[in-house]
């Protein structure tokens, strides 16, 4: 689904060199977890997969379904199937929420040659997914992410996630910030949308959400490339040790 | 020193002696001669706005003072549907200022007297006297209006509009322009009597240059509402003044949207004479190119408990110029006053730029007054997280512009213009995309 090959990525303002040679496999119908200390350049990685200005690929690179991503805009790549739930959610005041969902599941249909959601549609379709995130209607009102808690703005990634049905789902820190029952609620959301023909990939901090998301694989990240990869029980020994010891070994 | 003040008044006074050359004084009965006159005495004393004038620093006054104006195309509207086209309303029509009885509709209205200034003017007496011209003229101290002055003297026509009741549907005051080189100057009055409510639309060009004022009387309790679509015509020249006096516990309402347009001045000026009265006036301007946009905004706060709020958006691009005067004036005895002013601009590249002037000026010990005046890009991570969930770059833009411009369109109380406004908003953005 998603390869990345020796990919080299700087700050297009600075001589900043962020991913040094990263590579990738993700193949569909599979988890990957991304584990690594801060400032290894995980959400660097997801923003350049993403489309974000302000970075420059000086080497390497990365294809959904074998078709070049790095060349696309941004919006083409989430039509084409990628989704990044953000670290930080953006506060987009005087945008709706459903406004904001309504446009971009449309935008996207639209670039596919699909046909548009009529408005009936949408709000019983979002109305169902947003109750399983316990996601109130007022929520839904609001303007995007404007006075969601920390919590709430991750349940509103899920929710945009599951609207979009996206092939690949890049997860950037989903868990931090939530409760254990929010946790749960969330992870219970990705995992109903764990299909054969779609992939995840997940970056977090702690080991407890993998044992909701059981992950295929799990990679270490550090200075800007992939540096170990294995089973599950990786995310165990650095919730044990820490980062220290693998790093060693890499 | 008061050799240049002498010298510049001396000049003032010529453009005004060139002005009223092209200009004749209208006939009519004893009240609204009377008022003429007295506009044209004080428009004599002021002579016409120069560029070093405290309020003309930001905006060139020329097109607005030459004697013959600057001619202007009739914009190409395409297959645009008129504002407020679908509302239920009383439609008043003038074709590059002179009315239109065929594209109108029968003046009558349960509540509402309405009539033609045109006609009232042959009257020797009009209700319409302790207003005409006496709103413009309280507008004139602290700062002076010569246009408006210009135009109680000059106007040829307009609506006098006397609400007892609360008005059915909304009267709609529409301008059309078909003549490269027309000038019109209108002048409308409302006056609202105790208690009484009426929503007024104004919506299209009117001409190649437009002077037009609007005096509104409010009388204790009543409430007024007003919706106003200048359009998106790109060489659109107009000074509008709206002059407000208000009673006790009475409620003033106005938003304007404005696009394009090569030079449109609009002036306000809001006096609250009763407590528990509440004023909101609102904009919001899209300019793109060879556009100078101007609200010039005076409130004055001169009984207790009384609220205002000011809030005008801009957003600019390709050399657009936005200039925004705002006052809140709280005098001695208004307390518990509640003023509020908010300008912002949004600069959507290098080139464009927003001139802000906001002030405060308080006698009274115990109010809640602020102001705030920004300028800024487009957000550049609100962007992307929108693209990144596949809305386009252009919608995006349009949903942000949108988005900021939105709390200026939240003033209007009315749901369904409200919508109206801003769906008219989301097309003019569209075809500016094309
Ligand atoms: N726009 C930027 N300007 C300057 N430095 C940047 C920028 N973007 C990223 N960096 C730097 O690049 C490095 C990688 O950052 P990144 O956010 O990708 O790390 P991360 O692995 O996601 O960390 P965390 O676990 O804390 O979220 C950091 O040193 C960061 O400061
Ligand atoms: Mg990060």
């Amino acid at each position: 689904m998603l390869k990345i090959e020796n990919l080299h990525v700087k700050l297009e303002e600075e001589d900043k060199q962020i991913l040094k040679g990263l590579s990738l496999e993700v193949p569909a119908g599979e988890v990957h977890a991304i584990m690594g200390p801060n400032g290894s350049g995980k959400s660097t990685l997801s923003y350049v997969l993403s489309g974000k200005d302000g970075y420059e690929v000086t080497d390497g690179t990365a294809t959904l379904e074998g078709n070049d991503l790095l060349d696309l805009e941004a919006e083409e790549r989430a039509a084409a199937g990628l989704f990044l739930a953000f670290q930080y959610p953006v506060e987009i005041p005087g945008v709706g929420n459903m406004t904001f969902l309504r446009t971009a599941v449309n935008a996207q249909r639209k670039a596919r040659g699909e046909e548009e959601m009529s408005a009936a549609e949408f709000l019983k379709v979002i109305r169902a997914k947003a109750k399983d995130l316990k996601i109130d209607a007022d929520m839904l009102k609001r303007p995007v992410n404007v006075g969601f808690s920390g919590g709430e703005k991750k349940r509103n990634e899920i929710l945009q996630m599951a609207m979009l049905e996206p092939k690949m789902c890049i997860l950037d820190e989903t868990d931090s910030g939530l409760d254990v029952d929010a946790m749960k609620l969330v992870s219970d959301g990705v995992n109903a949308l764990r299909d054969p023909n779609r992939a995840f990939l997940v970056i977090t901090h702690y080991q407890r959400l993998l044992d909701h998301i059981v992950p295929d694989v799990v990679h270490i990240m550090a200075g800007g490339k992939i540096v170990k990869s294995g089973g599950p029980e990786l995310a165990l020994e650095v919730e044990k040790n820490g980062y220290a010891d693998l790093m060693e070994s890499a | 020193m008061a050799v240049a003040k002498e010298k510049l008044l001396a000049r003032k006074r010529d453009a005004l002696a060139e002005r009223l050359g092209a200009l004749t004084l209208p006939e009519g009965g004893a009240w609204i001669t009377e008022a003429r006159k007295s506009a044209l005495g004080r428009l004599e004393a002021m002579g016409l706005p120069a560029p070093r004038d405290e309020y003309w620093r930001f905006t060139k006054p020329d097109l607005l003072n030459a004697p013959k104006p600057a001619p202007a195309a009739v914009f190409d509207h395409g297959d645009e549907m008129p504002v407020f086209g679908e509302v239920d309303r009383i439609k008043i029509v003038f074709v590059d200022g002179v009315f239109d009885a065929a594209q109108s509709d029968d003046l009558t209205l349960a509540g509402v007297e309405i009539d033609r200034l045109a006609e009232a003017a042959k009257a020797d007496i009009h209700w319409a006297k302790g207003v005409f011209g006496t709103v413009e003229l309280a507008s004139q101290t602290p700062v002076e209006r010569p246009l408006a002055a210009l135009n109680t003297a000059f106007a040829t026509d307009g609506v006098l509009i006397r609400v007892t009741g609360k008005a059915a549907k909304p009267i709609s005051l529409i301008y059309k322009h078909e003549d490269d080189c027309s000038d019109a100057i209108l002048h409308n009055v409302v006056k609202l009597e105790p208690g009484a409510e009426l929503t007024l639309l104004e919506n299209g060009p009117a001409a190649a240059r437009f002077n037009k004022c609007l005096e509104v009387d409010i009388a204790d309790g009543a409430r007024f509402h007003h919706i106003r679509a200048q359009g998106r015509d790109h060489e659109r020249q107009a000074v509008t003044g709206m002059f407000v006096r208000q009673g006790a516990e009475s409620l003033f309402k106005s938003f304007t949207l404005t696009a394009n347009g090569r030079l449109t001045r609009n002036e306000s000026f809001i006096e609250m004479k009763g407590a528990n009265a509440s004023a909101h006036i609102a904009g919001a301007a899209l300019g793109h190119g060879d556009f100078h946009h101007d609200d010039t905004v005076f409130i004055t706060h001169d009984a207790e408990n009384c609220e205002s709020r000011q809030v005008f958006k801009k957003v600019l691009q390709k050399g657009a110029v936005g200039a925004f005067q705002g006052k809140i004036l709280v005098k001695r005895g208004a307390q518990k006053t509640d003023g509020y002013q908010k300008s912002q601009s949004l600069l959507l590249d290098d080139e464009a730029q927003f001139l802000a002037k906001p002030e405060l000026e308080i006698y009274a010990d115990d109010v809640a007054c602020s102001h705030g005046s920004t300028s800024g890009a487009i957000d550049e991570d609100m962007l992307f997280y929108l693209r990144a969930r596949g809305v386009d770059k252009g919608t995006a833009m349009d949903l942000l512009v949108i988005a900021f411009v939105a709390e200026a369109i939240e003033e209007i109380e009315d749901e369904s213009f409200r919508e109206e406004i801003t769906e008219r908003l989301e097309s003019w953005l569209l075809r500016r995309r094309g």
